[in-house]
């Protein structure tokens, strides 16, 4: 470092870290920001208030680990690896945000008391990789399908639900909740396409009170004088402006010489919108969906003609509506006979608390389904949207995947146990690295019960015995009773592709941390 | 020292405003370059081999990349030196001519200049070392064309090919996977290799990268991915056997280039506008689907009339398409690339096996695969990592491997690795040097020692004792004249890197030497620094 910047190779406010100070930088770096989210771990978990920075100083509560991980700002370029790390794990499955941070977090801790005993970063990386593997092997083995059953499947589907459910705000009320996600999940058929299902949040009520609907709710207004109920709707869905028709020929542009033309140009553009008007009528609708503003004008031709006009659904709430009627988003009207008009049984305004809603029913795609949320305060709906979408996503993965293991830390003492058995057998110093794996593994049932004020040597220490006694055991951590517990019974399941990832990326993750020894900084530009 | 004399013996000054300018001169300067120099190449040194470590680098702007790829790196240090950037300038030109031994070629370069202060001390003209290293590097590259072996391979057999590129990924963070990359890339080159010509033309194979999935994931498609979905959301996800048109002219009203009004001032001209607007877009539709296309890829953007247009006529269409694609695009379908609607006929439309729009994880991002291309002269990578920083790693390190086969293509003359090449390097040196008198006899000495940092570095970087190790390989070459021994990085218990399957193309190696020789020489040959001391 001394000797870069003697003579000046780099640019000015550059840094240069070599060597183990640079892994030293990177391990603290990461190991903070694996604490930082560690206590949010498990059903026990606590919430992070984060404020922003921005002038609204909006507070989030939650204890999601990736939207924690997105909203602080870390400098340490290690910790951001780990961020993005939590952000992929999101993307991907949904679920595990946390998990993979502190996963990764104590693989580094282990890493750094290696590193200190002389063994060579990349002999680290060599143990872990084979412990990855073995690991792996042992959680695909440890897995069980139940897809060709389908009531096994839907009580498999309802406890990992509840299981994902469990560590975030929606707890109390988990057996509903899941009883919704699994519901929304089962309509959409195997087809995973999430957009299908539409979350709404309105305030007031309780938790408890939030509904899955089966057909679609759309958060807008129906037009002034307007039929509000309509059965058998014949919709059209489109996407056109419906405010004046621009002439969309460049350089265009109106040049008059006296008013009366101008009154004329005007008369004839209104013409042009009365002609759109009637040919949209003229496709025998009896409802109209734009995801442009209506204006007056032909808002009110609509109302005259017993339409139901609604404005501005924005585009995806018109993609989506598209989706649900079975419709398509039109844009030219000239011939009706061709268009795919949407239709649905009824469409009537409801009242949600205190707002009015259109409700579709009678839908002719069966997969869509509206989920509305009530709760006392728009925190506690946007963590409840957070935590629903948590486990739609996991359902929709195990939907997929339809491999599930036991939750609890069952997994990880499993796999804890086979590698500590691969160490026994690998010579050289390989092994070390691995029992650090298998160290590593157990900390994550450990945290559970810190979390959890529960006495995590104790506990960790009797599953262990209870998996080296019996090697088909079903023990993870029971919080509930602060024990070891029987997974099965408890009811307490996880998706097999979340844990999978939250092993596989955990480790890259480290490897990647490990394989560092040397960090440039370059000089912050300079903002103007 | 900038105040001279005229010849009435009255001062004047060459350099104005002294304090203002720093300047270092003679064999001061040449010491202040060689330790600037020896400085980056230090940096790089622990990255050499298949035991390398990766430096993390954070840009001003604040995001992290972690590579151990040497010219990325030296890229993204901002080097502020100007002998430093010269070391950046050699790396990134080894870069662009092999694509490979970035690192290597710096880390040459470093102990040159290293090797070279010594002999400076002994008070040798900086040039005559310079001399003796063109002289030195003659011996070497002669010698590099006595050792090399040529290697066979034909569009049947590609192992020796895939066990090359394997050498080059296994020190990269793919290593762990080199089996299935090292496959990919050699298959991506030999599809769009010109055997004949032996040529490849690297803009062909296209390496694209989302984050998530697992590295395991990474295939070549045998065709083209766009990071684009179908303009209108109800268009079909999946299509076969198509006819394709590629436009480069929007889906919107034309927009004339010189300045122009179009004055309404009539109901009628009102109405008649609207009408032409109308028949424009019916009308470019109709030309689409006339000529018979069945998919139109276009450049620019579609107006929503003209979207739902295409839709409703069942002509499913991709906008925003960049011009690097479109042009992939036309080579791989065979279809023309038209610039008016006017110019679209039937024989100007290619042919693609099947388009599909492909979903990934949670989000909502889609990306169009197109395969079975008629032309199968364009290929695509297709990279899935756990993070963006592993994406970007990925994908350098499949660049490099892609580089390698296509230099092996390009001439299949390869020597030994793992440092085996540079001893063999430096025992010719050596030995040409006997024969040789005069200050260049040490300078060529020095060469023959500079060659040995890389065996050095190699094993240093393995956790091998670097000087037992170098000896004991070189007294093996020395005594059993074999040129394939080297350092074993790997711990596979033997020296030989014909068993290894540790070879580097004569190219590469060549340009390494040649380039790093030529540094030294430009550097060496500095003997004054003038800059501005400082700027504010």
């Amino acid at each position: 470092m001394a000797m870069s910047q003697q003579s000046g190779i780099l640019s000015q406010g550059a840094t240069e870290e070599r060597g183990e100070n640079a892994r030293m930088a990177s391990f603290v770096g990461a190991v903070a920001v694996a604490d930082l989210v560690k206590s949010t771990l498990g059903p026990k978990g606590m919430d992070k208030i984060l404020q922003s920075m921005s002038r609204g100083q909006e507070v989030t509560i939650t204890n999601d680990g990736a939207t924690i991980l997105k909203s602080i700002y870390v400098d340490n370029p290690a910790a951001k690896v780990l961020v993005d790390i939590s952000k992929v794990q999101d993307d991907e499955v949904g679920d595990g945000t946390t998990s993979v941070v502190v996963f990764a977090g104590e693989l580094l801790r282990e890493a750094e008391l290696l590193v200190n005993q002389k063994v060579h970063p990349m002999t680290i990386i060599a143990g872990y990789r084979e412990a990855c593997d073995c690991a792996r092997a042992v959680l695909e083995s440890g897995a069980f399908n139940h897809q060709a059953d389908a009531e096994q499947f839907r009580t498999d589907l309802l406890n990992i639900a509840k299981t994902t459910l469990s560590s975030k705000i929606l707890t109390v009320d988990k057996e509903h909740f899941a009883n919704l996600a699994v519901d929304a999940i089962m309509r959409l058929k195997g087809s995973g396409n999430l957009e299908a299902i539409h979350i709404i949040k309105k305030t007031g009520g309780t938790l408890h009170e939030s509904f899955l609907d089966q057909g679609f709710i759309l958060d807008k207004k129906i037009g002034v004088g307007q039929p509000k109920r309509i059965e058998n709707a014949r919709i059209l869905v489109a996407n056109t402006p419906m405010d004046t028709d621009k002439i969309k020929i460049y350089g265009a542009r109106v040049r008059v010489d006296s008013m009366a033309k101008v009154a004329e140009i005007e008369a004839a553009e209104k013409d042009k919108m009365r002609t759109k008007v009637r040919s949209i009528i003229d496709h025998g609708i009896n409802c109209f969906v734009n995801r442009q503003l209506i204006y007056n004008l032909p808002e009110e031709m609509f109302a005259d003609a017993g339409v139901m006009a609604i404005e501005h659904a924005d585009f995806d709430g018109i993609e989506r509506l598209a989706l649900v009627l079975g419709g398509e988003i039109v844009s030219t009207f000239d011939n009706p006979s061709e268009v795919k008009l949407g239709s649905c049984k009824l469409i009537e305004e409801i009242m949600i608390g205190e707002d009015r809603l259109i409700h579709f029913s009678g839908v002719a795609l069966g997969e869509a389904c509206t989920i509305v949320l009530r709760g006392a305060s728009s925190h506690i709906l946007e963590e409840a949207e957070r935590s629903l979408h948590d486990a739609l996503c996991v359902l929709k993965e195990t939907v997929a995947d339809a491999r599930v293991v036991y939750g609890g830390g069952w997994p990880e003492i499993r796999m804890a146990k086979a590698v500590e058995e691969l160490a026994s057998r690998t010579p050289g110093k390989k092994a070390l690295a691995m029992e650090a794996f298998a160290r590593a593994l157990r900390a994550l049932p450990a945290t559970i019960c810190d979390n959890a004020g529960l006495d995590s040597a104790e506990i960790v220490a009797n599953l262990k015995a209870a998996h080296g006694a019996d090697s088909s055991s079903r023990m993870g951590v029971d919080v509930v009773r602060g024990e070891a517990g029987d997974m099965k019974e408890l009811g307490i399941y996880e998706s097999f592709r979340v844990r999978q990832q939250v092993l596989l990326s955990g480790t890259e993750a480290s490897e990647i941390i490990l394989r560092v020894d040397d960090l440039i900084k370059c000089a912050p530009r300079q903002r103007g | 020292m900038s105040l001279a004399f005229d010849e009435f013996g009255r001062p004047f000054i060459i350099l104005r405003e002294q304090e203002r300018k720093s300047r270092v001169k003679g064999i001061e300067a040449v010491k202040a370059s060689i330790m600037a120099a020896k400085t980056v190449a230090r940096t790089l040194r622990s990255s050499l081999g298949p035991k390398g470590m990766d430096k993390m680098l954070q840009s001003p702007d604040g995001d992290v990349t972690i590579t151990n790829d040497g010219a990325t790196i030296l890229e993204m240090m901002e080097v502020e030196n100007q002998i430093g950037k010269l070391m950046v300038e050699l790396s990134k030109s080894q870069d662009h001519e092999i694509g490979d031994g970035t690192t290597g070629v710096v880390v040459l370069a470093g102990a040159l200049l290293e090797h070279a202060e010594a002999l400076l001390d002994m008070g040798m003209h900086p040039l005559r070392i310079a001399e003796g290293y063109e002289m030195a590097c003659k011996v070497a590259t002669e010698n590099l064309d006595k050792i090399k072996t040529r290697f066979d391979f034909s569009k049947e057999n590609i192992e020796p090919l895939v066990k090359t590129c394997m050498t080059t990924l296994s020190s990269k963070v793919v290593g762990r996977l080199k089996r299935p990359m090292a496959e990919i890339c050699v298959k991506a080159v030999l599809a769009v290799a010109d055997l004949e010509r032996r040529d490849v033309n690297l803009d062909l194979i296209k390496v694209e990268g989302k984050v998530g999935g697992k590295m395991e994931d990474t295939r070549l498609v045998e065709g083209i991915v766009i990071d684009k979905e179908f303009s209108h959301p109800q268009m079909p996800k999946e299509l076969n056997d198509v006819k394709v048109a590629i436009l480069t002219c929007p889906f919107e009203p034309p927009k004339p280039k010189t300045k122009h009004k179009v004055d309404i001032d009539t109901v009628e001209k009102f109405e008649a506008l609207r009408d032409a607007e109308k028949a424009y877009f019916t009308d470019m539709v109709q030309r689409c689907k006339d000529s018979g296309a069945e998919l139109v890829i276009c450049q620019w953007g579609f107006d929503d009339e003209a979207n739902h247009l295409l839709m409703h006529k069942n002509l499913p269409a991709v906008r925003w398409v960049g011009g690097v694609e479109i042009e992939l695009l036309a080579m791989a379908t065979g279809a023309r690339i038209v610039p008016r609607f006017q110019e679209l006929t039937a024989d100007k439309l290619g042919m693609a096996g099947s388009v599909k729009e492909v979903g990934f994880g949670t989000t909502k991002d889609k990306m169009l695969v197109i395969e079975g291309c008629p032309n199968l002269k364009a290929v695509t990578i297709f990279v899935r990592g756990g993070n963006r920083m592993v994406l970007d790693e990925i994908k350098r390190s499949l660049h490099d491997a892609i580089c390698v086969a296509r230099n092996l293509v390009r001439d299949n003359a390869i020597v030994y690795g793992g440092g085996a090449a540079e001893i063999s390097c430096a025992l010719a040196v050596e030995e040409a040097a006997d024969k040789v008198t005069g200050v260049e006899h040490y300078a060529m000495r020095t060469f023959a020692d500079a060659l040995q940092a890389v065996p050095l570095a190699l094993a240093e970087n393995s956790g091998l004792p670097p000087i037992e190790s170098l000896t004991a390989v070189k007294k093996r070459q020395l005594e059993e004249k074999n040129p394939y021994l080297g350092i074993d990085c790997n711990d596979t218990g033997t020296n030989d890197m014909r068993e290894q399957n540790v070879f580097e193309t004569v190219i590469g190696k060549k340009q390494q030497l040649f380039l790093a020789t030529q540094v030294c020489k430009m550097i060496l040959k500095i003997d004054d620094v003038i800059k501005p001391s400082e700027y504010d």
